[in-house]
């Protein structure tokens, strides 16, 4: 028997004997602290079914989200505050390119990288600086040098500030990664409210094609590995900047 | 005495007189607590979202056999490729395996409990391997060559001047010992690494069934790098992390931000779903999983513990553990430390060598409370302690529950007892503390209670007699 044949074995004997409902604590009464609103009836119903799991259902329980753009912008910029992510609004995508120019300047930037899209394109040729195209392929140690990776991404989380980004709509997986600055431009429709939107969202846009790899940015790298003590910059960028026209 | 209960003994009898040792734990706890309550609090109902992710849980570890070979099947139509290792040593060997295909020299890896569990470094460094551990808890562990402390801040027993200390005679060049400057010493040294590195290794939190992909949730950004740059990555896992669907991470890694350190959404959470696919400019050739067993089935035919594959190792339990306070993570003498440590510790490793964890505990029951996943972890050490004394009793645990059974049931024999214990406990000064105190395990560090001068029955009886 080959491994996978022993271990599938091994958990099919030991299912063999059905476990308790969660929940419902030796004695039957509850542990919780907090207070105890709703959620209850669901598992009443049974839990083989998840009549809570349905589509958008988490909602309920995650933190709360206003519903109309302004107010998720507002929350994004918050979120965006408390994580230290630069978080600027643009009143219009043409205001890019100058304001990138400005950022370019201030950071003193010498060289640059990005991939080919339809707002890194225009944006990163404005600013006349040596800049490395992931798209095709590229040499590490080139990347490794540049100042900045500029990328666009997948969605705006508002919920929890973050950036959702996949190898295909930010140039890879190291452009946004590697740099020490890392600069996202996005347009207002990309914001979505909460987390099970966002995954709403790559089910829409890829079906079960997902791209190899997709990931939820929130804030730049941090640790607090020492003392717990909050440090920016640990092993990815140290700064996250987030254009939104 | 066996080995683990000796070293656990004599570990947590030192580190739990150690003040300064404590006053560090609980400043690096108190900023955790603040954090995820605030957290906490921002949920519309958290009670909801636990109660949610225990049964997503459920539902996933007790359909494990189709979910996990949902997961394989779905990744190698993808260009992964599954390994099943029924213990350390074939998870080990197949580690071994690739990288000796690939004729690597430089591996950098990041953090993978698994790894601990299996000895993967000693391994490979015993065959040549240059292996850098990426996450800075992690690299500052391994460079003092100890195990992490707490499976979420590997470094946590340590201040900034022993670290400062450590880096200067292992790495040199450290302008001080703000952590800022420190974070950047480990910064620099990885760097190079992820360019020179033949292979990545990483851990994996969650693995997608529906999908095949798994997810890594991080703050550092090294578990990205370690997958981006590499040209093989390898992913090792147990078999418990898998969940049913890519939805499922909506409220998953919420939670796990929240619990593990007080976050909305830890800095990174990343979806790896196969190598570089066609079209795509970067990414790993080669990605393999490795799946690891070694006795997770053995807890899993326990229906009544079987909760306990639940767990997503966010580590609040430890943070809010009284015992983890005082003794400190290295104590346990395990890979996963503190309360859900001492439940699955004896599932994994041998119930009697590793039952004296479920015994420390004050069964307040803060690790059941805190679990995002409502593990009933308390009732588990109970569990643990029924099962140990049932498995193999003790002759004189017998013998003393034989004799308090028969003096239970003979009234004057305990009354007479009790006036003989008064007796007894006016000259216990004269031997208290010395080696002819028998109860000297106790008043070493703390007071006997004084037995009631009047016993409830003899009060009772006066009290009748009086008003009748």
């Amino acid at each position: 028997m080959s491994g996978k044949e022993q271990i599938l074995a091994r958990i099919r004997e030991a299912l063999r004997n059905p476990a308790p409902i969660p929940g419902h604590h030796g004695d039957g009464r509850h542990t919780g602290d907090e207070s105890e609103k709703g959620g209850h009836a669901d598992h009443a119903a049974g839990c083989g079914e998840h009549a809570s799991h349905a589509s958008g259902g988490f909602s309920q329980w995650l933190p709360p989200v206003g519903s109309d753009l302004e107010s998720q912008l507002e929350l994004f910029a918050k979120n965006s505050a408390d994580l230290r992510t630069e978080f600027h609004r643009l009143s219009d995508l043409t205001e890019l390119p100058a304001r990138l120019c400005e950022l370019a300047r201030e950071s003193r930037w010498q060289r640059v990288a990005t991939h080919g899209g339809k707002l890194t394109g225009p944006a990163a040729s404005a600013l006349g600086l040596p800049t490395l195209h992931t798209d095709g392929g590229y040499a590490v140690e080139e990347l490794e040098r540049c100042d900045v990776g500029i990328t666009e991404c997948e969605a705006l989380v508002a919920q929890t500030g973050s950036v959702l980004i996949t190898a295909r709509s930010a140039g890879g997986r190291a452009l946004s990664v590697l740099p020490p600055h890392h600069v996202v431009v996005a347009t207002r429709a990309q914001m979505v409210p909460d987390l099970p939107a966002a995954y709403a969202l790559l089910r829409r846009n890829y079906g079960t094609d997902f791209p190899s790899f997709m990931s939820f940015i929130t804030g730049p790298s941090r640790t607090g590995d020492i003392e717990r003590i909050l440090v920016l910059g640990a092993h990815g960028p140290k700064r996250l900047t987030v254009f939104c026209g | 005495m066996s080995a683990p209960v000796k070293q656990f003994r004599e570990d947590a009898t030192r580190v739990a007189a150690d003040e300064e040792h404590r006053r560090n734990i609980s400043t690096a706890l108190g900023k955790y607590y603040v954090a995820r309550a605030r957290q906490v609090g921002i949920y519309q109902n958290w009670q909801g979202a636990r109660q949610a992710a225990a049964e997503i849980k459920w539902e996933a570890v007790n359909h494990l056999d189709r979910h996990l070979a949902e997961f394989a099947e779905k990744l190698e139509a993808r260009g992964g490729k599954v390994h099943w290792a029924n213990n350390s040593a074939e998870a080990r060997e197949a580690i071994l395996a690739i990288c000796r295909e690939k004729k690597a020299r430089c591996i950098v890896k990041s953090k993978a409990m698994t790894g601990e569990e299996i000895h993967l470094n000693a391994a490979l460094e015993k065959e040549g391997y240059e292996i850098a551990e990426s996450d800075l808890g992690e690299y500052i562990v391994q460079l003092r060559r100890e195990a992490p402390y707490h499976f979420v801040f590997p470094a946590m027993h340590l201040t900034r001047g022993e670290i400062k200390e450590l880096f200067d005679r292992e790495v040199g060049d450290v302008p001080s010992d703000t952590p800022e400057d420190l974070t950047m010493v480990a910064r620099r040294v990885m760097r190079r690494k992820y360019c020179e590195a033949d292979i990545g290794i990483s851990g994996a939190n969650f693995a997608i069934a529906e999908t095949g992909m798994i997810s890594i949730t991080e703050n550092e950004g090294n578990a990205r790098l370690t997958t981006a740059i590499p040209r093989v990555h390898i992913a090792v896992m147990g078999i418990e992390k898998v969940l049913p669907r890519l939805e499922d991470l909506a409220l998953f890694l919420p939670l796990l931000g929240t619990s593990g350190a007080g976050q909305a959404l830890t800095g990174y959470n990343s979806m790896i779903g196969g190598p570089r696919q066609p079209g795509e400019c970067d990414g790993p050739e080669e990605f393999h999983v490795v799946l690891i067993d070694n006795h997770r089935t053995r807890l899993l035919a326990d229906p009544e513990q079987r909760d306990a594959l639940h767990c997503i190792r966010c580590g609040a339990c430890l943070n809010v553990c009284p015992i983890f306070k005082n003794i400190g993570g290295h104590s346990y003498g395990t890979t996963y430390q503190g309360p859900i440590g001492s439940v699955i510790t004896p599932h994994l490793r041998g119930l009697q060598d590793w039952k004296h964890l479920s015994g420390a505990s004050s069964l307040c029951g803060a690790c059941t409370q805190i679990c995002p996943v409502k593990i009933d972890i308390h009732h588990h050490l109970l569990h643990n302690r029924r099962n140990a004394a049932k498995q193999k009793p003790l002759w004189w645990e017998k013998l003393a529950f034989r004799i308090s059974g028969a003096l239970f049931q003979r009234p004057e024999f305990f009354a007479f007892l009790t006036r003989l214990g008064r007796l007894a406990q006016k000259l216990h000064p004269l031997v208290k503390g010395s080696v002819l105190d028998p109860a000297r395990a106790w008043t070493n560090t703390r007071e006997l209670p004084e037995i009631a001068p009047r016993s409830f029955n003899d009060y009772w009886r006066e009290h009748q007699s009086k008003h009748q």
